[in-house]
């Protein structure tokens, strides 16, 4: 299954440079709309973060005590924890254009 | 169609409901807020809205066991409970017990982009997980229309929002979900759409300078309500609203009697005073005395050793107890030991409702058996007759269920009219006690009057009021050919009086004391009289033994001549010596 948690906190500690993205992606439950927001997150970070990002999926339904940390109430909600600000992206990510604009990509790849 | 009516109707009667442990709101819904349902509370901003819904979570939370969750959407946690903490609520023990959760949700839009579909779920499994956390049986949602703001797409909410209250409802927890009031509709964004059992309106408006809370229960469905619009106030412990109408008439009546504090006042009343737990009007003018009275009522109260709490709202209890030492009534000493207390505060200060609302408040902590309220009259210009009857009857209703004697001041103008809300007000009271001015002869008496007094018999004559270095006083006017008469003109007839009394006793004596003379001129004539005659008989005696010795005399002259002469007497007589010489031998 692509939709597990997999372990930021390693991969920050492995790879600590600046330039490191922190997603969050959250989701309630094994939903198509969760699946779909996670893989065109997949594809937007491989187009344009290639290896300086994580991905860490939250499932509320597992653990429901995280909603309130990152006041979650939207679902999808992807959290672009590092670099800060914070900024919240919700939906499906199925606009690309508005997700790079969520994340401010626009500007992180022009001159990159 | 018959069954379904009546099943609708039973339904309806036993329709569960969950108190809110606010005063007054109970009365008004028949025992609560639906149980197991969502209900919308909408008003304007700075109306209460939250303040209401705190307090029902809290008194659940402390009164029915009922743990809460509250999430907010708006303040902040410190903001909410330094809020809620003026109305003595202490939510962070609350916490600390786990009978409430506060769960403050913050949405910044500007955080936010939209990128696709989405739904609400993050939301309820943040509600879901509060609610299971401690078992919650109440929730608040304050104010859920805070995320039309924060949340772009309005018909992904509205169908969120459809589906929120329906999983409430699942849920079986009773919520209050507040928002604003919107122009043309209850609520901003029309939540009242989605939520359909119960809802109520706050409002907060100015009439006459004087801000003025309201409730009124829109909608609730499948039960009775109160439909009128309920003055409330948030006080000290939360809010109090104020059901005029709900009243119910079954107070007990106590067969004892309290003194008035005023020996010839308590007189005039059977003899006893008024009975315990009655409400007394006290009219009067300017000047007539009526604080003295209250003062005079209250202290008998504290020496009774009971608790007497004084409404004062035109002098302060500094004045009240300097002016009542002057007349020789000292209530320091009953201030000090905590059986009198007074409270002031201006009437002007706030309207109607809210004073009411704060004197239920000092009566329920002080619990006091005598209540003084001075004047009432200055409380009821705030608003029309009708409200302050009703406003004053809601208070005598009160007092009554609480046992309390209450003694109201009226204060009116001099002239002999009464205004309409005197007339109004004198109808719910027990007994009447008029305080005139008298004016005649260049001054002024005060007078008093038991204009009524239910349930006992009471003097229908006229006092005169005495306001002396030693208390009140109440003595008999004169009442005399000329009318009643008072003061000074009272003083001077009952000199006359006496003056009239004191010529006629000296006319008396005099009177007496020629007759005596008199008497004893006829006796001394009497014995003069009686002297002259004892005088006559003597001489008449002796007269008479004179005659009949002369008489003897010439007897025995005439013998001794007879016998001289040899005269052949053949008369009765023989002379004893002839007879006896001429038979001798």
């Amino acid at each position: 299954m692509s939709i597990r948690k997999s372990t930021p906190r390693r991969a920050r500690r492995a790879e600590p440079a600046p330039s490191n993205w922190e997603l969050r992606l959250y989701v309630a439950g094994q939903t198509q709309r969760s699946r779909t927001a996670l893989s065109n997150l997949k594809k937007i970070c491989e187009d344009h973060l290639q290896e300086r990002y994580s991905i860490e999926v939250i499932d509320l339904l597992e653990q429901p005590q995280l909603s309130r940390g990152d006041q979650i109430l939207a679902i999808p909600t992807l959290v672009r924890k590092l670099p800060k600000p914070m900024r919240k992206i919700i939906g499906d990510l199925s606009d690309t254009e508005r997700v790079l604009i969520g994340l401010d990509l626009r500007y992180a790849d022009g001159p990159g | 169609m018959v069954t379904k009516r009546s099943r609708s109707q039973s339904r309806s009667a036993g329709l569960p409901k969950s108190p809110t442990g606010i005063q007054g709101l109970d009365e008004i819904t028949g025992g609560g807020l639906p149980r197991g349902r969502p209900t919308l509370v909408c008003g304007s901003a700075g109306c209460g809205k939250t303040l209401l819904a705190m307090e029902f979570l809290v008194r659940g939370a402390m009164q029915f066991d009922e743990p809460g969750v509250f999430m907010f959407f708006e303040e902040t946690e410190a903001e909410l409970a330094a809020n809620v903490a003026s109305l003595g609520f202490d939510l962070p023990t609350l916490v600390r017990q786990e009978r409430i959760v506060l769960d403050h949700v913050r949405i910044e839009r500007s955080e936010i982009e939209e990128t696709g579909e989405y739904d609400l779920e993050g939301l309820f499994v943040r509600l879901n997980l509060a609610i299971d956390s401690i078992g919650a049986k109440r929730v608040v949602l304050d104010t859920l229309e805070a995320l039309f703001a924060g949340l772009p797409s309005e018909a992904v909410l509205r169908a969120e929002l459809r589906r929120l209250f329906h999983w409430l409802k699942e849920k079986g927890v009773t919520a209050i979900i507040t928002a604003e009031r919107g122009r043309e509709q209850l609520t901003r964004h029309g939540l009242e759409e989605y939520v359909s059992d119960c809802v109520i309106l706050l409002d907060h408006r100015v009439s006459e300078r004087l801000a003025t809370r309201h409730l009124r229960v829109v909608k609730y469905r499948g039960a009775k309500h109160g439909t009128n619009e309920y003055p409330f106030l948030i006080g000290d412990e939360g809010i109090s609203v104020l059901p005029i109408t709900s009243l119910k008439n079954d107070h007990k009546a106590s067969i004892e009697r309290i003194s008035t504090g005023i020996p010839r006042l308590d007189a005039m009343l059977g003899g006893r005073g008024f009975y315990r737990g009655s409400t007394i009007l006290l009219t009067g003018p300017p000047g007539s005395g009526k604080t003295s009275v209250g003062a005079h009522f209250a202290e008998a109260a504290a020496r009774r050793g009971e608790r007497a709490l004084y409404f004062a709202f035109e002098e302060s209890p500094i004045q009240i107890e300097r002016d009542m030492r002057s007349i020789g009534l000292h209530l320091a000493g009953a201030i000090q030991k905590g059986l009198l207390r007074f409270h002031a505060s201006r009437p002007t200060l706030y309207g109607l409702e809210m004073h009411l609302a704060t004197m239920f408040r000092e009566i329920q902590t002080f619990k006091p058996s005598v209540v003084v309220v001075d004047p009432i009259t200055s409380l009821l210009v705030a608003g029309s007759p009708s409200e302050a009857k009703a406003m004053v009857t809601r208070l005598i209703d009160f007092l009554k269920t609480e046992g309390v004697s209450a003694l109201f001041h009226s204060l009116v103008s001099s002239g002999q009219s009464l205004p309409e809300t005197e007339i109004v007000i004198s109808s719910l009271m027990d007994s009447w006690i008029l305080l005139q001015d008298i004016e005649s002869n260049g001054e002024r008496n005060r007078v008093l009057n038991v204009l009524k007094s239910r349930g006992m018999s009471h003097s229908n004559q006229a006092r005169e009021f005495l306001i002396t270095d030693r208390g009140i006083d109440l003595v008999d006017t004169y009442l005399g050919p000329r009318g009643v008469l008072t003061g000074a003109a009272r003083v001077g007839q009952l000199a006359r009086e006496r003056a009239t009394a004191a010529r006629r006793e000296k006319e008396l004596v005099s009177r007496k004391n020629a007759l005596q003379r008199k008497r004893a001129a006829i006796e001394r004539q009497i014995a003069t009289l009686r002297a002259e005659g004892d005088a006559e008989e003597e001489e008449y005696r002796r007269f008479d033994e004179l005659t009949r010795d002369r008489e003897l005399a010439r007897t025995i002259e005439r013998t001794e001549m007879s016998r001289a002469r040899h005269a052949d007497n053949n008369g009765t007589v023989a002379p004893r010596g002839r007879s006896r010489v001429g038979s001798t031998p």
